[in-house]
């Protein structure tokens, strides 16, 4: 259970845009997350994966503090790839930076061999995204936060990105956030969601 | 009427220092579009949308070759012709926000377009484009670096509103928007398109593009595969022509959200 207590953050002195939100996420289990743009939704998604420190509040995994050295187990997927690897590697490097993804498991997120060889920018957005999710799915990551990772392709990558993605949680019981402005996907992929308004989490049909 | 008739494309480009080699990149590339007509053109990311329309307006970049045949009003639209026309009765909402001047007020910049355009008071001319797409008093008076995503967006589509262009090419306008913006974008389009206008929306979001598009060109692999009226869309999309099409539809998230199967995809590819 990865759990947040009464986080508060801003980014200006006086001016909070998380207000006190808690929010608990179970392993295997998938939560959605929408709010309009500038709710603070890449925010909060950056405060769960560690990425930013909350001015107050905690979160604890399974009532313990997160590291703060070595892997981290909440991973931040974020929506714009391009800007979230090294220009300068090759995608070889970039993929087995933090563990080294077997070929199946390449095979299952449609990662295609020749790519290895390439640079980020010989590649497109989408398939960018699949070796930047790929990953961020080291053995001993248990949650993923999932940032608007697939809003800017077209259908039918959307869907084969999440069914890989899917069966690699299911298999290993991962907890994923996904956040999104696509109402229909994430009533599709998530048991439970939630929006997010004034800096306040609400319950969302 | 905006005619592409078998319209390919080829990269020119260098193996080594001597070896020369040509890409294709598009080819039998055909659709139509009429005035008051929304048409729009999905398909994935790298089929070669943007391609086509730096080609219908005449940007393309400097080491291509372009054969077919592009045709306005039953004449042809070759290069002196696209030239004269840009900016004026032509116009192209661009992919990238980068096309902004980032020293210039957004205000001034859309005014720039009408004057460009052919707008007798183009100062104003800009204050009510940007009015209809939401963008009042302080963000008008911003630098482009100031803006969000979505109000630089709409930026670029007031420039090319403000000018009264006839034919608006639109790539990928609604791409990092919410829904509210998003919806605000595309219903300004359908209404352009209901004056009177050409409107080419170039887009990957089909659900959305169905919404406001009277015809769809389904784009893959550097070429459009089919050519149908938005309702052709329905139900499991038995009146699509191509399997691609059927499978684009079938995989939306309030559809069955389904990959195609290995065999299928490999045909596909």
């Amino acid at each position: 259970m990865l759990e947040a207590c009464d986080i508060t953050l801003g980014y200006r002195r006086g001016e909070s845009v998380l207000r006190g939100i808690s929010l608990q996420l179970a392993a295997g289990e998938w939560l959605g997350l929408s709010g309009a743009s500038g709710a603070g939704k890449s925010t909060l998604g950056q405060v769960l994966a560690g990425h930013l420190a909350p001015r107050r509040g905690s979160l604890r995994l399974d009532g313990a503090a997160l590291p703060r050295r070595g892997l981290h187990p909440v991973q931040w997927l974020p929506q714009v790839p391009e800007l979230a690897v090294n220009p300068r590697w090759r995608i070889d490097r970039v993929l087995n930076e933090a563990w080294s993804p077997s070929a199946a498991q390449r095979r299952r997120f449609g990662i295609g061999d020749a790519w290895l060889e390439r640079y980020p920018h010989e590649l497109s957005g989408g398939e960018l995204q699949r070796v930047v999710v790929l990953r961020g799915l080291a053995p001993g990551v248990r949650y993923l936060i999932a940032d608007e990772i697939s809003s800017m392709l077209d259908a039918i990558t959307q869907a084969a990105l999440w069914q890989a993605l899917r069966e690699e949680a299911e298999a290993r019981n991962l907890g994923v956030l996904v956040i999104g402005h696509d109402a229909a996907l994430l009533q599709r992929l998530c048991q439970r969601r939630v929006r997010l308004e004034r800096g306040q989490l609400l319950a969302s049909s | 009427m905006l005619e592409i008739r078998q319209l390919a494309l080829d990269f020119l480009r260098y193996r080594g220092l001597w070896r020369r080699e040509t890409v294709t990149c598009l080819h039998n590339v055909s659709l139509t579009l009429a005035r008051g007509e929304l048409h729009a053109v999905v398909g994935a990311s790298g089929a070669g949308k943007s391609l086509m329309a730096q080609a219908l307006i005449g940007l393309l970049p400097g080491n291509t070759r372009r054969r077919g045949e592009l045709w306005l009003d039953g004449e042809p639209l070759d290069a002196a012709r696209q030239a004269a026309l840009r900016g004026k009765r032509l116009a192209l909402i661009p992919q990238s926000l980068a096309a902004l001047d980032p020293l210039v007020r957004s205000h001034r910049q859309v005014a720039w377009a009408a004057q460009r355009g052919g707008a007798a008071a183009p100062w104003a001319a800009a204050e009510r484009a940007m009015a209809q797409l939401g963008l009042v008093g302080d963000s008008a008076r911003r630098y482009p670096h100031q803006l969000s995503g979505g109000m630089a967006r709409r930026v670029l589509l007031a420039m090319a509103t403000a000018g009264d262009a006839e034919w608006l090419i639109a790539d990928e306008p609604s791409v990092g928007l919410d829904p509210q913006h998003r919806d605000g974008v595309l219903d300004q389009l359908r209404r352009l398109a209901d004056t009177g206008k050409g409107v080419l929306l170039i887009t990957h979001d089909l659900r959305h593009a169905l919404r406001v598009a009277d015809r769809v060109t389904v784009f893959h692999a550097g070429t459009t595969l089919e050519t149908a009226p938005a309702r052709a869309f329905h139900g499991r999309g038995e009146a699509l022509a191509s399997d691609y099409a059927r499978a684009l539809w079938r995989a939306l998230p309030d559809n069955d959200f389904a990959r195609p199967a290995a065999r299928e995809a490999a045909q596909l590819a």
